[in-house]
Formats: structure tokens, sequence, C-alpha cells
């Protein structure tokens, strides 16, 4: 599987996402720079986590509007896979690739621990390799992670089982709507998600509940 | 001309910070608080010299950037 990560000024999760990307595929990411207009031809690209643009007038709005951004833009119309995590996630809704906004946390303070997420659906490109109704653990961190959408996007993304992770057994750290932790895009080939599964990929990190997003992906790909 | 841009969350959009606000102002003493909401406010210097059509550019401006019209109202005023 070839991919990309994308490099904005303060994104600092990119060498974990580029780690666990050559560990589960085999293969290392080409990193690209935001103010790059072109991505190279890859089978997924990545938006990692971090502070991009200090988090500046909203997280992920100034990312969004980055000259890199019209080429992920382009690739998802082609069906790429996208995988935004946490500023990830934020930059995916901000640049309306994914519907829904990201919201200072319900309970005002930056959270960083572990919760439990449920996969609320198995039978999607990046979370096939994980059993219908698994919960697995994963780390969070950050502050603007509350996910907010109107009623009638929330009934969309519930009916069509867009909404890929939930946190589970009352670790909610932020006030999300409905437990979300990650949804997709209609296609079902742009994922957004706040914990940070490339941060649970070998016994060293205490666990590898992350693996299974990544090998869900490199299975697709491979099919 | 001079403008100032008024973000606001839409009614309905939760605010932890405007409720905590409105909690330490209470705390505070100041009981006729019903409720607080947090905004922001954005004051751009432009060299266009006609309002309307500097309105106009700061709507665009507003509804590409400044504001995330999912979650946030804006308005605009010209102010000199």
């Amino acid at each position: 599987m070839k991919s990309a990560v994308v490099v904005f000024p303060g994104s600092n999760r990119e060498r974990d996402m580029a780690a666990a990307l050559t560990k589960v595929s085999g293969t290392a990411p080409m990193m690209v720079w935001h103010q790059d207009t072109t991505l190279p031809d890859v089978d997924l690209v990545v938006l990692p986590g971090g502070f991009s643009y200090g988090d500046y007038l909203r997280s992920g709005a100034i990312a969004a509007r980055s000259p890199i951004m019209a080429a992920v833009r382009e690739k998802a119309a082609e069906g790429v896979r996208v995988l935004g995590v946490c500023n990830g996630f934020q930059i995916l809704t901000e640049a309306g690739l994914l519907p829904g906004a990201l919201m200072r946390n319900a309970g005002l303070k930056f959270v960083c621990r572990e919760v439990k997420l449920s996969v609320a659906n198995a039978d999607t490109d990046f979370t096939r390799a994980y059993g219908a109704g698994a919960v697995l653990r994963c780390p969070v961190a950050h502050h603007d992670g509350n996910y907010f959408a109107d009623p009638e996007t929330l009934a969309r993304l519930e009916g069509d089982g867009r909404v890929a992770f939930r946190y589970a057994d009352g670790t909610n750290p932020n006030g999300s709507v409905n437990d979300i932790a990650g949804i997709l895009n209609d296609a079902g080939t742009v994922l957004g998600m706040m914990p940070h599964p490339e941060n649970l990929i070998e016994a060293l990190h205490g666990g590898t509940d992350g693996r299974g997003l990544f090998e869900s992906v490199v299975t697709t790909l491979a099919a | 001309m001079k403008a100032r841009v008024t973000v606001t969350l839409k009614n309905g959009v939760l605010d932890p910070q405007g409720k905590a606000i409105e909690g330490a102002l209470k705390g505070l003493g100041f009981a006729g608080v019903g409720s607080a909401r947090q905004g922001k406010i954005i004051d751009l210097e432009l060299d266009e010299t006609d309002a309307e059509k500097a309105r106009t550019d700061i709507a665009a401006m507003c509804d590409k950037l400044l504001a995330n019209t999912v979650i946030e109202n804006y308005s605009i005023d010209i102010v000199g």
C-alpha cells in the first residue's frame, strides 16, 4: 500500500503515523508539505494529529485552506482513501470533506488519556479487521473533540452506518453527540476520528488495538 | 475602510466556554446573568472604499474562512 502523510506547520503526530504505516503496510509513506500542490500516486492520504497553525481561528480552519488541500479534495473525489486523525479530523470537517464540526470539549479541559472505542460499523474499509461490536483501547489527546452536527445530518450519519467508532463504556471524554468518535463520508472512503490508533501498534506501546484500522485499509486495497 | 466581523455560535449549539463564564459571573455574585455566550471579533482594514462592495467581499471571507457556518453565525459592521 502506497501512502502519503501531509505535514502542516504545527503537526506533531506525523512521525507516529509514518511509523504505524510503515510497520503495518511494510512501506514508508511519503511526507508531503502543506505548501505543495500535488500529491504522489498513492492509495491512502493521511492528515495527522497536532496543532496546525496553533489552532488559530478554529482548530483545523487554516490548514483546511492550505494549498495541498485542493489536491486532497481531488484524491478524495477519485475515491482514494483519506484518513484524518485528531487535528486531521478537524481539518477534514473544516474542509467540508466530512460533515459537522469539532467543538471545545464539554469539560473545557484538554484530555490526554485512554478511552474505549466500540466499532459501530465493522463493514467499512477502515474497520473490517475488527469484529462487529468489537471494543478496543485507544489513546486520545485533544481540546476540541466534541463532535457536533445538526439533527438532520446526525440522522443521516446514523441511518447510513457512517459512524465508524463510538466511545464505549462511559469513556466519552469530550461530550460528543451520540458518543461519536469517528465518522465516514457518504462513499465510505474518508474517515475522520479523534482517537489515535497509530499510538497503539506494537507491544511496546502497551497494546496493538490500533493495528486493525491500518490492517483493514491494507486488506481492502489488496482485494 | 475599516470593518468589524462578529462571529457567534448559533442558537442550540452548546457553548461550554459561555457556560463557564456564566458560572463564574454567578460565583462573583452577579445574580442577574441569565446566560453568557462567547464569540469572537475580527477587525479588518480594507483597501475598498465602496461600503456595499466591502460588505460583499467580507461576506465571502466569512463563508470561506472567518466563520464555520455549520456552527457559527456572523455579522458585518462597516466602522469607518
